[in-house]
């Protein structure tokens, strides 16, 4: 499956690329002007955060169709802008921006779907108090996320990666007057920040053996081929070599922040922030960045397979996938808050993405990234919608029957459920899922990530049929009556639904326009595109896979969901699973009782250290300071402050003394000049004769 | 001839009677009689200088003399002249009550 990729290396680079970095700059430079506006420029900050990014948006299409007309006409378009950023001697560090198919797509698809949640957000927003920080944080992300886009260096792309992390732990910590949105927010900041030390780590290896950052630079580039070569050739630890390992630090940093399974925990926290955060953020965007920046480094992660085989590093990245997504789509299965089943949903998505990386390519992982970009944030933006309709709640036991109080986000909720299930050939997911699947299939090293992909779709059906039979179908649990969202809630989320089917169409087998638009070669409409083997077989398996976990889905909740305290059907089958499945398989629990606890009782003993031993240093030094001072006080006082004050007495004294002399009386000074004239006579006679 | 140290006797005695007469009065027109008579010792010490001098030819000490008598006269008559303005001031002319020159 690993197609050979023939971009011609293109020199000066066209205007549109120069241009590029306006992209990211614009939105930034708006959200450090909205930071300056004040509470009452509401509609201001809003207005300039959607304009700037429309600007954005604008420029990503000019980016886009130069790529695909440069690509119409027989050449893979791959033109690059880098400068010098620090040069120290020698050696220099490079910064610059890539314009290619994947950068391309990324930046249509992030700015398009930031824009729809920009405008989504001034409804759900409205009544925030802190409506400009929202707009100027969310301006700031965009910007930021752009920046990873288009890097064409690893250390912008990171610089762009630690940005995004930033604006996430702010926006996740939002409402941070609430304690469990400030617990959230430093914990998704920590959890990353784990699988970020790896990547950073990976960067400095990277640079070290290659002397180079950027991607792609006429032949130079870390990306290319001599480089690689001569990663090969770098012997590591266990067998690996240096482009093996440096591949597996990198994709730990992609695993932190797309939350792969072990560091998966903070994902679902994550929702405590305001629901077109979790859209944008948490669903669509900063969460798929893990899988571009693979698909980014993709070059040195598949160096050295032979064909058709697979490396260590892509080898991980397919287990981990796979692992992850059948273990969040169980654990998803158990949840009652709407948005947390959509968290581990997307933690189960992001594991078909890396799945279909690891075992398909770029194309295979990207068009899943994509699709899901517009699924996901419309049943994100769809949930937002619900929850403010049903006054803040989120517990969907406590909903119900907003099928026909809520017409427009039931319709478009129910296409992005059926695109996330992948509901047979309507829907986009259908077509992504499958391209995963069939990668999966025809996978080398071993079928179990097959089987566990299939029961992860099996899973996705069921979760999410649940999900929409508690919230749509059966009748109304809450207390106030439930209302539809206004318009610029709703209008976004059709745009969404349009996507979310419509996007299939490139990525059918077909007409498989996106991959081969991705890897630069000719697009064919060929009907033979399913007659490859086993691909119909494929097809309707899943469909069929699909169909029974709705069917169970729908036999076990429509119209029988239970009100709020009675337990859930599965619950009343099999409690001990349940429990299991509920409590996220303990995995926060055991972290708590191994890292948390190891580092609370290194902190205690720090702070131990702290108090008793460099304290005691620290006060002791005071202490003796304090003594010495004030023996000085006591010498300045009485020794030197008193003799000099005796002193001025003394002259004080004389001084009135000789005043006295001064008495005004004439007679008295001519007297003392008489004496005074005797005087010296005298003493003149008196020397004269000696 | 009267020698000379008769000369300095009657000058000394007679200075010494104007410095005590200074001194001690206490009305201030007595007080500048009492320096006119210091003055006088002074010139009579001149021409007694003079006279008994290597060149009495010379008339230097009549000179020194009749300058000095007039330079006397003059500051009589501004000594004079403070007195009865001070007088005019504290109607008195008694020294001690004139003592505003102290700081």
């Amino acid at each position: 499956m690993q197609e050979t990729i023939s971009f011609t290396p293109q020199l000066g680079a066209s205007a549109v690329t120069q241009l590029l970095w306006l992209i990211p700059a614009v939105p930034i430079v708006a959200s450090g002007v909205i930071a300056l506006f004040k509470q009452p420029l509401r509609r201001m900050s809003s207005a300039l955060a959607i304009g700037s990014l429309s600007f954005s948006l604008l420029l990503s299409m000019f980016a886009f169709a130069h790529v695909v007309s440069g690509w119409i006409g027989g050449n893979a378009v791959r033109e690059t802008v880098n400068f010098t950023w620090i040069q120290v001697g020698t050696s220099h560090v490079d910064l610059g921006w890539v314009l290619d198919p994947l950068s391309a797509v990324m930046l249509v698809m992030v700015t398009l779907v930031g824009l729809l949640i920009f405008i989504y957000s001034t409804g759900y927003m409205a009544h925030d108090e802190n409506y400009t920080r929202f707009f100027c944080f969310l301006s700031l992300f965009a910007g930021a996320m752009l920046a990873v886009v288009i890097a064409n260096s690893l250390l912008l792309l990171f610089m762009g990666w630690e940005l995004v992390g930033l604006t996430s732990y702010l926006l996740i910590g939002f409402w941070y007057q609430k304690p469990s949105a400030a617990a959230a927010a430093k914990k998704a900041f920590i959890t990353t920040r784990i699988g970020d030390i790896f990547f950073l780590l990976g960067i400095v290896w990277l640079f070290a053996q290659t002397g180079t950052l950027l991607f792609y630079n006429g032949g130079a580039g870390s990306m290319e081929a001599a480089a690689l070569a001569g990663l090969l050739t770098q012997p590591a630890a266990l067998g690996l070599t240096a482009a093996g390992a440096i591949g597996l630090l990198i994709f730990c940093g992609a695993a932190g922040k797309s939350g792969q399974f072990p560091l998966h925990v903070w994902l679902p926290d994550a929702m405590e922030g305001p629901t077109p955060v979790s859209a944008l953020i948490h669903a669509a965007t900063m969460v798929a960045a893990g899988v571009y920046l693979i698909a980014r480094v993709y070059p040195l992660m598949q160096a050295g397979a032979l064909a058709g085989g697979s490396t260590t590093a892509l080898t991980v990245v397919t287990w981990v996938g796979a692992s992850t997504a059948v273990f969040a789509a169980l654990i998803a299965v158990a949840q009652n808050d709407i948005k947390r089943i959509l968290a581990y949903s997307t933690v189960s998505q992001l594991g078909y993405m890396m799945a279909g990386l690891g075992m398909g390519g770029v194309a295979v992982g990207m068009f899943h990234l994509i699709t899901h970009a517009f699924f996901k944030a419309l049943l994100f933006m769809g949930a937002g919608s619900v929850i403010h309709g049903c006054h803040e709640e989120q517990d969907i036991r406590k909903m119900g029957g907003l099928k026909s109080d809520m017409p427009v986000t039931f319709l478009t909720y129910t296409i992005g459920m059926l695109a996330l299930c992948g509901f047979p050939l309507l829907f986009s997911g259908f077509w992504s899922k499958d391209g995963i699947l069939e990668a999966a299939q025809h996978w080398s090293v071993a079928k179990a990530p097959f089987y566990m992909l299939v029961f992860g779709a099996l899973l996705t059906a069921f979760y999410m049929m649940r999900q929409v039979a508690y919230v749509f179908t059966g009748h109304w649990r809450g207390h106030k009556p439930a209302h539809e969202s206004p318009a610029v809630m709703t209008v976004p989320l059709a745009i969404l639904a349009f996507f979310a089917i419509a996007l299939g169409v490139i990525g059918t087998p077909l007409w498989p326009w996106f991959r081969a638009f991705l890897n630069g070669q000719a697009a064919s409409f060929d009907l033979h595109g399913f007659s490859e083997p086993g691909l119909l077989t494929l097809m309707l398996t899943s469909s069929v896979v699909v169909f029974i976990g709705l069917g169970l889905g729908w036999r076990m909740y429509v119209g029988r969901a239970p009100a709020a305290d009675e337990p859930d059907a599965l619950e009343k089958a099999m409690p001990t699973v349940w429990g299991w499945l509920r409590d996220k398989f303990f995995i926060d629990e055991l972290y708590g009782a191994t890292f948390i606890a190891f580092y609370w009782f290194w902190a205690r003993v720090a702070d131990w250290l702290d108090r008793r031993v460099w304290g005691g240093i620290v006060s002791g030094v005071a202490r003796l300071t304090a003594a010495w001072a004030r023996l000085n006080r006591f010498l300045d006082t009485y020794w030197v402050d008193g003799s000099f004050d005796k002193g001025c007495e003394e002259l004080a004294t004389g001084g009135g003394l000789l005043s006295r002399v001064e008495s005004g009386r004439v007679q008295t000074y001519l007297r003392l000049l008489a004496v005074g004239v005797v005087l010296l006579a005298a003493i003149l006679i008196w020397s004269s004769r000696g | 001839m009267t020698p000379l140290a008769g000369y300095l006797l009657v000058a000394a005695l007679l200075f010494a009677i104007g410095l005590a007469g200074a001194l001690t009065r206490r009305n201030a027109i007595l007080v500048l009689i009492g320096i006119e008579l210091m003055l006088n010792a002074a010139n009579l010490n001149l021409i007694a200088f003079w006279r008994y001098g290597p060149h009495p030819e010379a008339l230097t000490g009549m000179m020194f003399a009749i300058f000095s008598i007039a330079v006397a006269a003059a500051e009589a008559a501004v000594g004079l002249g403070l007195v009865i303005s001070i007088h005019r001031h504290t109607r008195s002319t008694d020294l001690d009550s004139m003592n505003r020159m102290k700081g």
